[in-house]
């Protein structure tokens, strides 16, 4: 279905042809962003396969945050180009609606709307910007809620759940969009050791569903478990990158060695 | 003093006897009065639920309106005119109908005053809220001019502002053949609209921005247009902080819509020189501008004890 809808939108890609699931969904070629004078990614090129789970890790300030908030067009570029499903991001003829149906985000803070309900909060999008139907709209925000394991909670505002829960909620807010890919900014920071655990079991399962997922992440072990291939960011570039087994193994720059006997 | 004990202990507490606190919101300027609530915000929440009037302020008013009585009362004695004439209480009852609803037949007094304030409130929040919102707009052509105009409204003075309303625009329109009149209490109504929709530019652009980035980004990311971000996510955030202050500045607004005597309008002030002019009696004076105090005193004080409690109920817990 999601399918169908993208090649009806007939994205294409830098040579003109239309994309096809086997390129690579997210493509980031020489990207460069400076804050100022402060350049914070300086030449960053990856490539997500449809269905990968993508971790990035490095110490903070590295960037990474920054990857994920430029790849859904939060942030401008000044240098390279990244493409989702073909579609150059910076193109300032951009349809950014179009682009961020196909991306969801999930922040550190959680940001639910706090006026709305948890089921309101996960609704909204689809029935605003989506235009779907509210009965179809609630029935898949129930079935939603309940994945997340937070059935019950339908009526409970932000300020009643916590913050493990709130960040369910956020995660099924962004599904309810029905999105292609998903980036996760850190989610499990700002998360007692507790509830970090009840958050990352859904986005494990998320993943083992075949969703393409790119999580900035300090959890390692979770990272090891859940990514197919992990990157090192230091001060604006990849500095390594490779499968986990290989990545956490055998890291072969001084850097990511020293940033991983810190962390681990 | 009850209330202190059911004060939240943070709560900080100027050592200085509650009654004072009620005789300076009674005398001085609004933006006195509301300064000393912010400082001595302190009623508890219970407080508010007995009732708008605490026995405390009930008692003032009827302190106030007693002294105001007695020195009239007292000058006539000394000037040995009190015997052949109304006493000065009767007089004041005999005044207060013409001073609360004007003359017979037509819209005026203390009346006139509040519908003056509900208009003016209702002005001033509509074109305040939208030049607040082009304050944070994206287009520097829309934000720059918004801002320059709230600046201008809100610093100058009101009197001012009134007095170039009535003096520039026509005492009536002409639209198809038809005129249509525009009588000075509806000229000043729009010269009061014009600072107070400065003000609430303010206080929109304010609550706007005490919203954290997050939620715009969140429902940026969630595809929302800008007109649908405002619309369903950070507009209904603003409204509660909106409140507490959309509610002090309508009672600053009430009070000074007795400026609108100064330039002829029959509102309570104007009428209440009237009747103290064909009395001509000089022992009135206080009586009768005490009776106009209260009046004020009594509309505008359960609104500032309203904001109090919204204010607390509404405070952003961090």
């Amino acid at each position: 279905m999601a399918f169908a809808d993208q090649t009806a939108h007939g994205a294409r890609n830098s040579n003109g042809a239309k994309w096809t699931p086997d390129q690579p969904i997210i493509s980031l070629k020489g990207v460069r962003k400076s804050f100022g004078p402060v350049e914070v990614l300086r030449g960053v090129s990856f490539d997500v396969k449809k269905g990968e789970v993508i971790c990035i890790i490095g110490p903070s300030g590295s960037g990474k945050s920054t990857i994920l908030r430029c790849i859904n067009a939060l942030a401008p570029i000044n240098e390279g180009s990244i493409t989702v499903e073909g579609q150059e991001v910076h193109d300032p003829h951009l349809d950014k609606l179009a682009l961020r149906k196909k991306v969801g985000m999930v922040f550190q803070q959680y940001n639910l709307f706090p006026h709305k309900t948890a089921l309101e909060n996960i609704m909204m999008a689809p029935i605003h910007v989506l235009k779907q139907p509210k009965a179809e709209v609630e029935a898949r925000a129930r079935k939603l809620l309940a994945k997340v394991r937070l059935a019950g909670k339908e009526n409970a505002y932000p300020g009643e759940l916590s913050g493990g829960q709130q960040q369910r909620v956020a995660i099924a807010r962004s599904l309810a969009m029905t999105p292609d890919v998903m980036l996760f900014d850190e989610v499990t920071a700002a998360l007692d050791p507790e509830t970090v655990k009840e958050v990352l079991v859904t986005i494990r399962e998320l993943a083992e569903e075949g969703m393409t997922c790119l999580l900035v992440t300090h959890e390692m072990g979770f990272a090891r478990e859940v990514g197919d291939h992990i990157y090192f960011t230091d001060r604006g570039v990849i500095i390594e990158h490779g499968p986990p087994k290989t990545f956490f193994a055998e890291a072969k720059d001084e850097r990511t060695r020293a940033f991983l006997s810190q962390i681990l | 003093m009850s209330e202190r004990s059911a004060q939240p202990p943070e709560a900080k507490k100027p050592a200085k006897p509650k009654a004072s606190r009620d005789v300076i919101l009674a005398g001085l300027p609004p933006q006195a009065a509301r300064q000393s609530n912010e400082r001595w915000g302190d009623w508890g929440a219970d407080d508010f639920t007995r009732g708008f009037f605490t026995r405390r302020s009930a008692l003032i008013i009827i302190a106030v309106l007693a002294l105001a009585v007695g020195c009239g009362e007292a000058y006539a004695q000394l000037t040995a005119q009190g015997s052949e004439r109304d006493g000065v209480l009767a007089t004041m009852l005999k005044w207060a109908p013409l001073i609360l609803f004007g003359r017979d037949g037509e819209l005026g007094g203390f009346a006139l005053n509040i519908v003056i304030s509900f208009l003016v409130m209702a002005i001033g929040t509509v074109t305040g809220v939208l030049l607040g919102i082009a304050q944070v707009s994206t287009s520097v052509l829309v934000r720059k001019p918004a801002w320059a105009v709230t600046q201008f409204f809100r610093n100058s003075p009101w009197l001012v502002l009134l007095f170039f309303t009535i003096l520039l625009m026509p005492f009536q329109i002409r639209v198809f053949g038809y005129s249509i009149p525009f009588p000075d209490w509806i000229k000043a109504t729009i010269g009061l609209a014009l600072p107070i929709m400065a003000n609430i530019s303010e206080v929109t652009r304010g609550a706007i921005q005490s919203i954290p980035t997050g939620q715009w980004e969140s429902s940026e990311s969630l595809a929302f247009s800008r007109s649908q971000q405002f619309r369903l996510i950070i507009l209904p955030q603003c409204v509660k902080r909106m409140t507490p202050p959309w509610m002090n500045w309508y009672a600053i607004l009430t009070m000074a819509t007795s400026l609108v005597s100064i330039v002829g309008v029959s509102d309570a002030m104007t009428l209440t020189k009237l009747a103290v002019d064909a009395d001509g009696r000089s022992e009135l004076l206080i009586p009768m501008y005490g009776m106009l105090l209260m009046f004020f005193f009594l509309y505008c004080y359960p609104i500032a004890r309203l904001t109090q409690v919204l204010e607390r109920r509404y405070a952003v817990v961090t």
